[in-house]
């Protein structure tokens, strides 16, 4: 089984979103997404200052299996990007709630946060999956 | 619930991610596809390929048979124990299959005999067309021997970790083998060959004594891997894989695999020889080549290629490569593609290196 920490938010597109208490959320993919991709040998990431609609394409993950799309869980403007993975995506395998996160954006409408996955719903929803 | 190897169980127990391949279960890997790839460029890792098929060829039109079924000429085989590649064609000459066959007893001796290593995922469809091309000779006996497990060693370092994982005469037996060479012993089949472009061995042992060879393997320090790195391997070394760089409608000819037919003797009458020596004379539209994405991003199969006033083809079998640290690609093209193609990667038209279709060699980059 793999890790679904209770304190993130997700959506069933595998994305995670941590709450900062600032306004602002990180965003990376799940232990189970990495798991499924394996070996991630590149990431696309977006470029500070994008605007995301919830649900616009975000990035691309390529792993040695596969390409993937990166969505964007929330909306709002980017802020920063994890410039890291650009020479080590395979922070995104090894720790995928840590130094293997994606983006971070300024949150425009913090009522999203509502609409999110529980922890407990996203394991339900990658059993449904399985 | 697929069919299962003698070593499902030791997969397992070794953390496999066990996958359905050909109705097989099989590992994807054992944690990292890229640990495992790496290990065999740089040191030694095993594969179960139980699942391949093998057949054995006896009777007294053996040798015949096989000159008529196969591209490729087994009269070649020189010396007991050599091994050749070859594709099994149809009347239209695309390829049924690609396959090994060894020279199992002494050459040009009554009671030749020969094994034949087919994959699994076309095992029906070539047992029958073996059976429908036998029955056109007096004596020929088709075995197949699902009784067998086999286990690639592969890497630089995997012929002396092979010698401490078996018996010291088997390891004696080792040290007398050329590349392409089997030798058998005591109901095993050791031969020099493999599908990584590293040195290595495939071992064919009975299916009770496989668990406890894999164990001696690990505690040799064979790393195990699984179907992910094998893909990758044989990837960089420009080795086709069936059903995704040729199948029966696609020509050797356009597959790189011209090197495999053996056209003379002129008088040699092998299945798709008049197919195959219309399409020379005519001259083949396409041919199989490498693409080289040296930027960020990974080839995968089905891309369109472009060939700017030329045409376009397709890529065939792409992936990331571990050992170069950037993508590369087969791909069928139009005859007349020069250096340069484009692919189009998700909308986007990206510019790659065209080259000979291989990569890497014992642990070695081979194109520039």
């Amino acid at each position: 089984m793999s890790d679904i920490p209770s304190e993130l938010k997700y959506v069933a597109s595998h994305e995670w979103i941590r709450a900062e208490g600032d306004g602002t959320v990180t965003v990376g993919v799940t232990d189970h997404a990495q798991d499924l991709l394996g070996d991630v040998v590149f990431v696309e990431l977006p470029e500070v200052g994008a605007d995301f609609s919830s649900g616009d394409d975000a990035g691309v993950v390529e792993s040695v299996k596969a390409a993937s799309d990166i969505y964007a869980p929330i909306s709002g403007e980017v802020v920063a990007v994890n410039e890291a993975l650009e020479d080590e995506p395979e922070l995104v395998n090894s720790d995928p709630y840590g130094d293997g996160w994606f983006f971070k954006v300024k949150l425009s409408d913090e009522s999203e946060l509502e609409s999110l996955l529980s922890a407990d719903a996203y394991a339900a929803h990658c059993e449904s999956e399985s | 619930m697929g069919n299962k190897t003698a070593l499902h169980q030791a997969h397992v127990d070794m953390g496999a991610k066990v996958v359905d391949f050909g109705g097989w279960d099989m590992p994807l890997h054992y944690g990292s596809q890229m640990e495992e790839h790496n290990v065999v460029r740089n040191d030694s890792g095993m594969f179960d390929v139980s699942h391949m098929t093998v057949v054995d060829v006896t009777g007294a039109d053996a040798k015949e048979f096989l000159r008529h079924l196969l591209a490729n000429d087994v009269n070649k085989l020189a010396v007991k124990g050599k091994a050749l590649y070859s594709g099994m064609l149809n009347v239209d000459g695309g390829v049924i299959d690609d396959l090994i066959v060894y020279l199992m007893s002494e050459p040009g001796v009554a009671g030749e005999w020969f094994r034949v290593v087919v994959n699994c995922a076309t095992r029906e469809k070539d047992l029958a067309w073996m059976a429908e091309q036998a029955a056109k000779f007096d004596d020929v006996a088709l075995t197949e021997h699902p009784d067998l497990a086999m286990v690639a060693v592969q890497g630089p370092q995997a012929l002396a970790k092979a010698k401490v994982a078996v018996t010291e005469s088997r390891a004696k037996l080792i040290d007398t083998l050329s590349i392409f060479q089997g030798v058998e012993s005591e109901g095993w089949f050791i031969a020099r060959t493999g599908y990584t472009g590293e040195d290595g061995l495939e071992i064919m042992l009975p299916e009770d004594e496989a668990v406890e060879f894999w164990q001696a393997l690990a505690d040799a320090g064979v790393q195990p891997c699984g179907l992910g790195a094998r893909d990758t391997l044989r990837l960089e070394a420009g080795m086709n894989l069936y059903g995704s760089d040729m199948d029966e409608n696609v020509s050797p000819l356009a597959a790189n695999m011209g090197w495999t037919i053996a056209w003379e003797p002129q008088e040699r009458d092998f299945i798709g020889r008049d197919a195959l020596e219309a399409q020379r004379a005519a001259g083949v539209a396409e041919k199989l080549v490498g693409l080289v994405l040296e930027g960020r991003g990974v080839l995968r199969a089905h891309q369109k290629v472009i060939v700017d006033g030329v045409g376009e083809g397709e890529i065939t079998s792409g992936s990331f490569s571990p050992t170069l640290g950037h993508s590369v690609a087969l791909a069928r093209v139009p005859q007349g593609t020069g250096e340069s193609a484009a692919v189009d990667m998700r909308g986007k038209q990206v510019p790659v290196k065209v080259v000979r279709p291989v990569f890497v060699r014992n642990g070695k980059k081979v194109f520039s």
